[in-house]
């Protein structure tokens, strides 16, 4: 059945490939982004593939207060939506001036649980819908090279387990997404290890998969759960000393 | 830093490397100093690795518009055949021209003109091109329609006259995504020569040769036919569904295969083996596109069989005169020498006038063979009997080659280093392929 899906954040390289990957499937597609004249491209890339219909909307995650008006102007409320806003920021600046820091804690966790929580309340009300949330495997523990961020997904891993809490049996499914290392654009020149690197169309055709079956937490190789598995079950005092 | 090489993984070298996204992106690349754009890598030496920047093109991968009417598609060059194919057939629309590969981007098969086997037909790819919309540094872009003198000198030059941004082809329609082939093994290569030309009207052919036959046997070769299927070509079960394929399983080569495994008896054996048969399939039958077209794409990086040394492709063209002659010259070195390759591909081109694009009437052949001392100096000797029968090489395929065999096969190259230099794209477009051959 053709669904609307919204996609925020949408011009990341991981966002495209969602929004790909839902439209292949016959879905008409709303993106929001910060500056939606940029995604001209992808809109007639999404219609020339898939025919589908798409439409631009203007989304700024960190300005909490227009979230709740951002949904009011959107044409329909979408039957599926996929928080992929994010920004890494360097851990050198966000360890060197804290209110760096604090901007990034606001881009990956205070906007994205915002928007979904205005969310939430709306299909809640309307007794359908799916949210999705693309966090982190860096939340699931806290290491000197990126824990800033890591810290902010980890507020927002939890707060999409709380949200799947609540609306358990309210017709409201959450979608927690950790997609481990991917290549883009994010993560261009770092030397990351290639049997544990997603394309972002593997992430695409995940996040489909997952809203279909009703996942509720996916890694998006699934060697990633074995490797947090380890990482998680290191004692503290042997992993403040490591450097991974 | 990234260690990159061309799909022959010889050679390789560590570039810096960095991807764009939109044309932005690319404007800023430019700017920065001496670069190369690379496609999807399917360049057999080093043509899309820069001794400065090498700037990825496949995040620039939208399709941005289709004419249905006239079968138009206008799409970025990061596109990859392989999903124009995928979006495309189903309405009834086919590239008219296609490598042996579909994991090629649009921007690449346009910077290396390549050819299918329609070519004596049909010509090659920028044949298909309405126009194209190149970033060459002197700022912004610009919009090279077929028709401009300036279109040839984008076609075929390997990104070394700027950065092709996006480009409007024209697609062939289709009624099915079925290939009705005929198969005709003959003895040799003159046979097989005479089938090309006793099949000019048929809109595709090639032939594959076993290059480690003994005379009387020498060159003896499967020639394959084929010509899109129409409805009444199809048993009724496909009809129905007339661009529906069967799936193919996902093989790949998992690991880099050791050197030893390729051997002159192997190779003797596979080839051999792969002439047997062929001949066991003479005649028609149905095969669909992704069969017909990319039977090695079926088996995922199938450049691993040669290990982790890499392979080197050889590609000529000769004149349909000296064809006969220099063909068995070349392939009475190879046999020679016990270096068969394991894959050798003969086809006849068309006419052809171009400004640095690669083919010319004639018959190109194309060989590999495993990145080795022995292997290179056997390269060099087919390299002199291109050169006595008047061929030139084809730089997509290109590893090794000198400067001065290019030069000497291929007066246009020097044409083409001056126009470089007079228009600047000489300290701002630069591979290690360019730098090798002193373009």
């Amino acid at each position: 059945m053709k669904k609307t899906v919204l996609i925020l954040g949408a011009a990341s390289d991981m966002a495209r490939a969602i929004a790909r990957a839902f439209a292949a499937d016959g879905h008409d597609i709303q993106l929001a982004a910060r500056s939606p004249a940029r995604l001209e491209g992808d809109r007639a890339d999404l219609e020339t593939r898939y025919g589908v219909e798409v439409s631009l909307h203007a989304f700024d995650a960190v300005d909490l207060g227009s979230h709740a008006g951002f949904l009011e102007g959107l044409p329909t409320l979408p039957d599926i939506a996929v928080c992929a806003v994010g920004a890494m920021g360097t851990q050198e600046e966000n360890a060197a001036w804290p209110e760096v820091g604090a901007q990034v804690m606001r881009a990956n966790f205070e906007g994205p649980a915002t928007i979904l929580g205005h969310l939430a309340n709306a299909m809640e009300a309307r007794g359908s819908g799916t949210l999705v949330g693309i966090s982190s495997v860096a939340g699931e523990r806290g290491r000197a090279s990126n824990y800033v961020y890591g810290a902010a997904k980890a507020g927002f891993t939890a707060f999409l387990s709380g949200l799947r809490n609540r609306l358990a049996g309210k017709g409201v499914h959450v979608v927690t997404v950790l997609p481990g290392f991917v290549n883009t654009a994010m993560t261009e020149g770092m030397d990351l290890p290639g049997a544990l690197t997603a394309e972002p169309s593997e992430v695409g055709k995940a996040v489909v998969a997952a809203v279909e079956k009703g996942r509720d937490v996916i890694y998006v190789r699934p060697v990633w759960r074995i490797v947090m598995t380890v990482i998680r079950a290191i004692p503290e005092r042997i992993f403040k000393k490591t450097s991974l | 830093m990234r260690e990159l090489s061309g799909w022959g993984r010889a050679p390789r070298a560590r570039c810096r490397l960095r991807s764009a996204r939109s044309e932005a992106d690319v404007a800023a690349a430019i700017a920065e100093g001496p670069m190369i754009a690379r496609g999807n890598g399917r360049s057999y030496g080093d043509p899309a690795m820069s001794p400065g920047l090498t700037l990825d093109m496949r995040g620039m991968d939208r399709m941005l518009a289709f004419d249905a009417d006239r079968g138009v598609l206008v799409a970025e060059a990061g596109v990859l055949l392989a999903d124009i194919i995928a979006t495309f057939l189903p309405r009834g629309w086919f590239p008219y021209v296609t490598p042996g590969t579909k994991f090629v981007t649009l921007g690449g098969a346009i910077a290396a003109d390549v050819h299918g086997k329609n070519h004596h037909g049909d010509g090659s790819f920028r044949a298909f091109v309405d126009w194209v919309d190149v970033m060459d540094g002197a700022g912004g872009a610009r919009r090279i329609a077929a028709g401009d003198p300036d279109f040839q000198t984008v076609c075929g030059a390997m990104g070394l006259s700027g950065v092709i941004l996006r480009a409007a082809l024209r697609l062939r329609p289709v009624t099915s995504a079925w290939i009705v082939q005929e198969t005709i093994p003959t003895e040799s290569v003159e046979a097989a020569i005479d089938a090309f030309e006793d099949n000019l009207d048929v809109l595709y052919s090639v032939a594959w040769i076993d290059c480690l036959s003994f005379a009387p046997a020498l060159g003896r070769s499967i020639v394959m036919l084929g010509r899109h299927a129409e409805a009444q070509d199809l048993p009724r079960k496909l009809r129905r569904a007339p661009f529906e394929v069967p799936g193919r399983l996902p093989l790949s080569v998992p690991l880099d295969v050791p050197r030893l495994a390729l051997n002159p008896v192997t190779l003797r054996i596979f080839n051999a083996m792969y002439y047997r048969l062929g001949r066991r399939k003479a005649g028609e039958s149905l095969v669909d596109w992704d069969r017909y077209f990319y039977p090695l794409d079926a088996i995922g990086d199938w450049n691993r069989i040669y290990g982790r040394g890499g392979f080197y492709q050889f590609q000529c063209v000769l004149p349909i005169e000296a064809s006969k002659a220099g063909l068995n010259r070349m392939l009475h070195e190879i046999s020679e020498a016990g270096l068969g390759s394991f894959l050798s591909v003969l086809k006849r081109f068309g006419p052809d006038e171009s400004r640095i694009s690669f083919p010319q009437a004639g018959y190109t052949l194309a060989l590999d063979f495993p990145a080795t001392d022995a292997c290179r100096a056997l390269i060099e000797r087919l390299d002199a009997i291109t050169l006595d029968h008047g061929g030139r090489f084809y730089l997509a395929k290109d590893a090794r080659m000198s400067a001065e065999t290019a030069a000497a096969a291929d007066p246009r190259l020097g044409a083409f280093r001056d126009l470089r230099a007079a228009r600047g794209w000489s300290e701002r477009f630069v591979s290690l392929q360019s730098r090798r051959l002193g373009l």
